[in-house]
């Protein structure tokens, strides 16, 4: 074991042991596998989990106002509608804070059967600029086929890509990259006022 | 090619010998030079207007072309060796020019003069047409297409002068000619991503994303026509070497594959099987019966081959290595190998893969470079890098490595080197 290791061993031991004080019952935490690149993996982490965290966080206020019996407005129902997704780096794969959003879309799609959607798919610019049209469509047909397996009718979803030609962040930092993987929504004929999902 | 050049002055007796070194259109001449090195050539100063500028644009073309070493001569040293009366040979000779080359501007064209050396006589006399200098373009394409005769008659090999390379700028296809000039717009203001050329150079199909559409633009009449549109994407079209169909990428709700439209229009036919994978950037053989592209049907972008029809799909890349992201192949004009592009850590170099052992060649270590595609010769490509700051066309000669900048500006991306030109 070299010296950087038992350091290391050390700040883990250290921190499970803070961990330890506060929780009665301290779960075995998973080891992350580290490969070549370990930092841009740690940076690429921490950048997905503070996504989460957001993305979970505007979630629960959302469920919270939708458990509230004050009016959803319509304002907020195309928001969601509207709410963008996010993935990892060449995958299209969706992630568990995805799901959740999609479930919310769903929810309003179903009450709201004049409602269609555009869904664009995007990637960030680090493969080929063709590759990574057909991957923001794959992104695209995979948030087509989660909405469908939730009812929603697939002919009112509509899939297209635009790869990374609009990105939304123009940085070469994985914050930005992880902004630029994304699928976006555009709902038609959602102008009007709109019916509320039951919960 | 050295026992060709070994042989040079015999091949001048034999004739039908030399007739199987050149094209129908060339005649080679026997130069006397040492086979290991490039022929030496000097490009006199010609009188009448516009010489100087043939001239120029002629020693910029050969020294291109990386197969004869361009002799240049100060001012005074280049009216020393086209003296009046007889090519100064002695000069010539000390020089180490296996040849001199002096062009003069006539009433309908070009008149051509070269002279062999070693020989001390004239090996060829020849008129060219051109059109008048003011038409810019016409008219260099015609000094290129000099260019590429004179390579041929002193090397055995045609150059590549009179070419042009297709390539994306600010969301519009452009060309520019394959000295770096003449860099003309050919789509209006879209969303166009990468195009190829008709195999006889008179047309372009070229890809867009807003709408999602292949476009084929008849590059004589200006006319443009959708090949194929609707849901989803559409991208890098190429035209099978017979001219007859074009092979794309296209992807709705299952995964991208490759598809074949015929030129001349119709329905559209699905050729690879990607079952949900993605399925891009087909790449013809040179005989039109294969078919190479990328596909991460295995989990991560790698390079196949297939036959034409779809069949007989074999895995080319999936072997080697830690690098699992290869792309954007290109056949070889002589068929033998593949140019692409492969990722190195956070960025991607030019690489080649030969078919017979699959050994490959890394060709590039400077910037992020992509997007290769083989100049008609099968020894130079050009790709994008942005070595230079800002993504620009490069030009490699792979049998030297000699690099040189093709355009400058905005940005420039996905090159598609066209086929030898006639005007």
């Amino acid at each position: 074991m070299t010296r950087r290791t038992m350091v290391l061993s050390l700040a883990v031991i250290l921190s499970a042991g803070t961990t330890q004080a506060c929780r009665k019952k301290p779960t075995p935490q998973p080891v992350p596998v580290m490969d070549m690149g370990a930092s841009q993996h740690v940076a690429d982490s921490a950048a997905v989990a503070a996504r989460t965290r957001r993305t979970a966080d505007s979630l629960a206020a959302l469920n919270a106002a939708a458990r509230d019996d004050a009016p959803k407005t319509s304002a907020e129902m195309r928001a969601l509608l509207s709410q963008v997704v996010y993935f990892e780096y060449d995958r299209d794969e969706l992630r568990d804070d995805t799901r959740a959003t999609l479930d919310a879309k769903a929810s309003i799609l179903a009450a709201n059967t004049g409602v269609s959607l555009v869904i664009t798919g995007h990637t960030d610019e680090r493969g080929t600029a063709e590759y990574n049209l057909a991957l923001g469509q794959r992104r695209a047909a995979q948030v087509k086929r989660y909405l469908a397996s939730r009812g929603v009718s697939e002919d009112r979803i509509t899939t297209q890509s635009l790869g990374d030609s609009q990105p939304a962040s123009t940085g070469t930092n994985e914050s930005d990259y992880q902004r630029n993987r994304r699928a976006e929504f555009e709902p038609r004929n959602a102008s009007g006022t709109l019916v509320r999902p039951r919960s | 090619m050295i026992y060709r050049r070994t042989l040079g002055a015999l091949l001048l007796v034999a004739a039908p010998l030399a007739a199987q070194d050149t094209t129908s259109r060339g005649v080679r001449i026997g130069l006397t030079y040492d086979p290991g090195s490039k022929p030496g050539i000097v490009v006199l100063p010609g009188r009448g207007v516009g010489a100087d500028s043939i001239r120029a644009i002629l020693q910029r073309d050969m020294d291109f072309g990386d197969r004869i070493n361009v002799i240049v001569l100060d001012p005074a040293a280049a009216g020393e060796a086209a003296r009046a009366s007889a090519p100064n040979w002695a000069m010539l000779a000390r020089l180490g020019a296996a040849a001199a080359v002096q062009v003069t501007p006539t009433a309908i064209g070009m008149h051509v003069a070269v002279y062999d050396v070693a020989k001390q006589t004239t090996a060829l006399v020849k008129d060219y047409p051109a059109p008048a200098m003011a038409e810019t373009r016409a008219w260099r394409a015609a000094v290129h297409g000099l260019s590429d005769d004179l390579e041929e008659s002193l090397t055995g090999t045609r150059g590549i002068a009179r070419t042009r390379i297709l390539f994306e700028r600010g969301k519009r296809m452009w060309t520019v000619d394959s000295d770096g000039e003449q860099v003309v717009a050919v789509t209006e203001p879209g969303s166009p991503l990468v195009g190829s050329w008709h195999p006889r150079g008179t047309a372009i199909a070229y890809s867009t994303y807003m709408p999602a559409a292949i476009v084929v633009l008849d590059l004589v009449t200006g006319r443009s026509r959708a090949l194929a549109s609707g849901n989803g994407v559409y991208f890098g079209p190429v035209f099978s070497p017979d001219g007859e169909n074009v092979a794309y990428s296209h992807g709705v709700d299952d995964g991208t594959d490759i598809y074949v439209s015929p030129f001349a229009g119709g329905g559209q036919r699905k050729v690879s099987i990607g079952r949900g994978s993605d399925n891009v950037t087909p790449s013809y053989s040179p005989d039109g019966h294969r078919i190479a592209f990328m596909s991460q049907r295995a989990g991560h972008p790698e390079l196949y081959t297939m036959d034409a029809d779809g069949t007989n799909t074999e895995p080319l890349t999936l072997d080697f290595g830690e690098n699992v992201y290869r792309a954007n192949p290109d056949w070889s004009p002589d068929g033998q190998r593949l140019a692409f592009q492969s990722q190195f850590g956070s960025t991607f170099q030019i690489m080649t893969i030969a078919l017979r052992d699959k050994s490959m060649k890394q060709l590039t270590s400077d910037g992020r470079n992509e997007e290769p595609s083989w100049a008609p010769d099968g020894r130079h490509l050009a790709f994008s890098s942005n070595r230079s700051g800002v993504k620009q066309l490069w030009i490699l000669d792979v049998e030297t490595g000699r690099t040189r900048q093709l355009t400058r500006g905005a940005a420039a991306r996905n090159a598609a080197w066209s086929p030898r030109l006639l005007n």
